[in-house]
């Protein structure tokens, strides 16, 4: 008999005009993986952060070894043994990894900072727990991956042994997902306690003890993994039936409108990471971009939108040479994207979800007469653009802040799917979405497809590059490595071409 | 549990109830800070007044009938609150775009001195006040824009941190100043026939009309500086450029991947503020001196950067806050006759004021932690429900 650790029992939380958890209960055992589940917005980050301590129920009751608590902050939580990784780091840039696993939790040698101490306590977790990490390095150099991690240590580093893992795999790679798992395991083995987010259901199925469905703020379902399928869980998420296949006719691709030749660009460190690319993309069809991230695929999407200098090469899109223009000139021949990094480029957290939809378009004659704003033109965009894409908010006017992170991800596609567009180029597009929603965005996708435009799909997703890509290039090492047909495409295949840069089957086929 | 003691919590509730009153009640909630500090100033200068000996109520009652005892001295007031418009403006409106503009010092007195030097001019006393006036402001905006356009251009062209080149910009005019107008040899801009440094006095058409005989006088530049702020929270609120201010300044990122021009807009706002700067000196310029001294905007572009961060950087809450720091300074000298009590207590008062609003925006804007809770700055920015995270 395994004893329960936390418990949330019968917890409601209100924000002005959501209800975002009405009488939720949950139990986490000792050593357990508690998955939960839920559409965009259904409250799941609600929860767990009522029980870090960052809003407090307004009713019901959670309890930390049988006994009841109530925290006035993550501080009181902390307290308790409980650590948390949120869906949006909360890491500061600027700091190592060091001083930003012990900001809030000092270790001092009288008045001053004992790095030293701190450093060793970082390698012994590290070591037992098979968290790499480097306490010296800058956190603004490293991957997300190792963010993560260094995310996981600063929680451990607090003796947390209940741990609240947001939506943690939503920015992995495969690789890292696959570490990420390995380290999940050794955690449990070794006595925490883990409440694990996730939209990916394959995950789900994979790492989770148990299971609960939360569906408008309400517990719908509770399972184990052995009594669910894939099926089963998204229909308990959405309260339908969910089509994972994307249905799609072939495509009838016209002339190319994308050409890139010789492409060359540097990252923000200045290594070279586009090395030489080519790639044409027509009218009318998906070219989809696989590969192990840090390929050059953020350089490349970058370059090709007008966000980063090429130092090489050449851009044509639609005939024009668009090397050197900027993203408004490029964006106003038609171009679209959805960047990878939302928060850091796709939104401003702060304003509306009206001014977020009109972000980069703001100054077109519909949003605006000579400079003025044009609000109510704004607002009612913004209110037709939400009920399309079924935005699950109070109102336009609410800060994106407060949405739930998939909520916020259609934002950014709302805007950028719609409009005059004869390109698209998107990066990782459905990223924190629920099932629900990654059907319609891909659908969104196909539909633009069908009616011409065409589309540049970067994602870590191989699932995703597959099922809708018409033709699918490997980027290895700043360079398409390959070009395949869809149709002929396997992931075994495009796995090899990810990870080596080269197959002997598909250098068949290029003859 | 896990609570510290019952007082504690006592003490912690009850200072709910003062905020929920200020931000419910008042529906003040951005300027709710600055409330309190202004409060808290207060408070402890009275303490500090008693502790010299002195009833802090006597010393605040010939403070407050300094400040606004009757039609004169509340003209004064006035009078001597104006220029702190445009100083404040001048912080605020770079605020907006993520920028610290400490220079507002040394673009009053490049607009200062292009305005005193137009005045001058010998040609200046032939055209007739509706010419003169508008010529000699524009002068002064002009030359605070180009002064304050630099640090802009230096920060885009090379990365210099805006904090720093204001700062040193400020010694530069603040030098060159004082040789220009101190200087007799050679004679640059200096009035030869007086015997403090001073430049030229204007022409007498470039004066603006005085509205009170106050000391000092209050004269029509306030319907200008009025108007520039109305200006500005129009600019600020209502605009594209007032938008494309905003992300830059929320998310300079996101302004970059919007097709925003990030350098364009951080030259503007740079020369806007020189601009708003410029205005202010040169209203006072004409209305109040009639000539320039090296020493005249001494402090004033320090002041308005406590204003505007009292004001949160908004417009019309500067009006206020300008209104408060000019009318005490003004208020402060009645204070002392009738108290005894050093005028040096209202400068006190104005630092702790200033320690306790700055205290959470200067740290946070160090730190670049702008994402969250953030509040009150940006027009744009949507009221952010339940500040627990
Ligand atoms: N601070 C807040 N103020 C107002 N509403 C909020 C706030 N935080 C969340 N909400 C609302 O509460 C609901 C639940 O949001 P929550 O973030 O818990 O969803 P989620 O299940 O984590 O979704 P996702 O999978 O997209 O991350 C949403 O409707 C959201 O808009
Ligand atoms: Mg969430």
């Amino acid at each position: 008999m395994t004893d329960t650790v936390l418990e949330v029992d019968s917890v409601t939380k209100t924000f002005p005009g959501v209800v975002a958890n009405e009488d939720v209960s949950l139990t986490l055992d000792e050593g357990e993986i508690h998955c939960l589940l839920g559409e965009n917005g259904a409250g799941k980050s609600t929860l767990v952060n009522m029980v870090f301590g960052l809003y407090r129920p307004d009713r019901g009751t959670i309890r930390v070894r049988g006994q009841d608590v109530y925290f006035e902050d993550s501080g009181d939580a902390i307290a308790q043994g409980i650590g948390m990784v949120h869906q949006h780091f909360q890491l500061i840039p600027v700091f190592t990894v060091a001083e930003n696993i012990i900001l809030g939790n000092e270790v001092t040698k009288g008045a001053l900072l004992d790095l030293d101490t701190a450093r060793r306590r970082i390698h012994a977790l590290a070591e037992r727990y098979g968290l790499a990490v480097d306490p010296d390095a800058r956190v603004g150099d490293l991957s997300v991956g190792e963010q993560q991690r260094v995310e996981l240590v600063k929680a451990l580093f607090r003796d947390a042994d209940i741990l609240i893992l947001d939506e943690p795999t939503a920015v992995l790679t495969p690789g890292e997902v696959d570490d990420f798992f390995g380290v999940v395991r050794s955690l449990t083995q070794q006595g925490k306690s883990i409440i694990f987010i996730t939209h990916k259901l394959r995950e789900v199925l994979a790492v989770a003890d148990r299971i609960t469905v939360l569906r408008a703020g309400k517990v719908v379902g509770s399972t184990t993994a052995q009594g669910a399928t894939q099926q089963s869980l998204a229909n308990l998420m959405v309260g339908r039936d969910v089509v994972f296949r994307v249905e799609k006719a072939d495509a009838d691709p016209g002339v190319p409108v994308v050409r890139v030749r010789g492409l060359r660009s540097q990252d923000d460190r200045g290594a070279e990471t586009v090395t030489g690319l080519d790639v044409e993309v027509r009218a009318g069809e998906v070219f989809g971009i696989a590969g192990v991230e840090g390929n050059g695929q953020r350089e490349l999407v970058e370059a090709i939108c007008g966000m980063r200098p090429a130092t090489g090469g050449r851009v044509e899109m639609l005939g024009e040479d668009i090397t050197d223009w900027n993203p408004r000139r490029i964006n106003q021949l038609g171009v679209a994207h959805i960047p990878e990094n939302r928060s850091k480029h796709g939104v401003v957290a702060q304003y509306s979800i009206a001014d977020n939809l009109v972000l980069n378009r703001y100054s077109q004659a519909k949003f605006s007469a000579r400079g003025v704003r044009n609000t109510s033109a704004i607002n009612a965009e913004a209110a037709a653009l939400m009920e399309q894409f079924d935005v699950r908010a109070t109102g336009a006017s609410a800060a994106l802040s407060t949405l739930s992170g998939g909520n916020q991800q259609k934002v950014v596609a709302a805007r950028e799917l719609t409009g005059e567009l004869r390109i698209l180029v998107v990066a990782q597009p459905t990223r924190g979405l629920d099932v629900g929603s990654i059907e319609f965005i891909h659908r969104q996708i196909i539909a633009l497809r069908d009616r011409g435009v065409a589309v540049l799909l970067v994602s870590a997703e191989l699932d995703e590059i597959m099922a809708l890509s018409d033709r699918i290039g490997v980027m290895y090492r700043g360079r398409l490595a390959a070009t395949v047909d869809a149709a002929d495409a396997t992931r075994e295949a495009l796995g090899l071409l990810m990870a080596t840069g080269s197959s002997s089957a598909t250098d068949r086929e290029k003859q | 549990m896990s609570r510290p003691g019952k007082a504690e919590a006592g003490i912690t509730r009850a200072s709910g109830h003062l905020h929920r009153l200020l931000t419910e009640a008042w529906r003040l909630q951005p300027l709710y800070v600055s409330l309190y500090a202004i409060l808290l100033s207060f408070l402890i200068g009275g303490v500090l007044i008693s502790m010299i000996g002195v009833n802090p109520l006597t010393a605040y009652w010939a403070l407050l009938r300094g400040m606004v005892g009757n039609g004169e001295r509340l003209a004064g007031s006035l009078a001597r609150s104006v220029p702190f418009i445009g100083s404040a403006l001048a912080l605020a409106l770079p605020f907006r775009a993520g920028l610290f503009n400490i220079g507002a010092e040394g673009q009053l007195l490049a607009g200062g001195l292009t305005a005193a030097y137009v005045g001058a001019l010998s040609w200046m006393s032939d055209v007739p006040g509706i010419v003169a006036i508008p010529l000699i402001l524009i002068a002064g905006t002009m030359g605070g824009a180009a002064w304050g356009g630099i640090p802009g251009v230096l920060r885009t062209k090379t990365g210099a941190h805006e904090v720093i080149s204001t700062i040193m910009l400020n010694s530069v005019v603040l030098f060159a100043a004082r040789w220009m107008v101190g200087s007799r040899d050679p004679v640059v801009l200096r009035d030869t026939d007086s015997t403090v440094p001073r430049t030229d006095p204007i022409a007498d058409t470039a004066v603006l009309p005085e509205l009170v005989d106050s000391q000092p006088v209050l004269h029509t530049g306030l319907f200008a500086l009025l108007g520039l702020c109305v200006v500005v929270a129009f600019m600020l609120n209502r605009t594209n450029f007032g938008f494309e201010i905003a992300t830059v300044g929320l998310n300079p990122h996101a302004a970059h991947y919007a097709g925003m021009n990030v350098n364009r807009v951080i030259v503007l706002a740079m020369a806007a503020a020189g601009a708003f700067a410029g205005l202010a000196a040169a209203s006072e310029v004409s209305g109040t001196n009639g000539h320039l001294q090296p020493g005249t905007f001494f402090l004033m572009g320090f002041d308005g950067i406590a204003i505007a961060l009292l004001a949160r950087t908004k417009p019309v809450a500067i009006i206020a806050a300008a209104l408060l720091w000019g009318s005490m300074l003004s208020g402060a000298p009645l204070m002392q006759q009738e108290a005894d009590m050093s005028i040096d207590v209202v400068r006190i008062i104005q630092a702790l004021v200033l320690l306790f609003v700055a205290a959470d925006a200067i740290v946070r804007y160090l730190f670049q932690v702008r994402e969250q809770g953030q509040q009150g700055q940006s027009p744009f920015q949507a009221a952010s429900v339940e500040g627990a995270v």
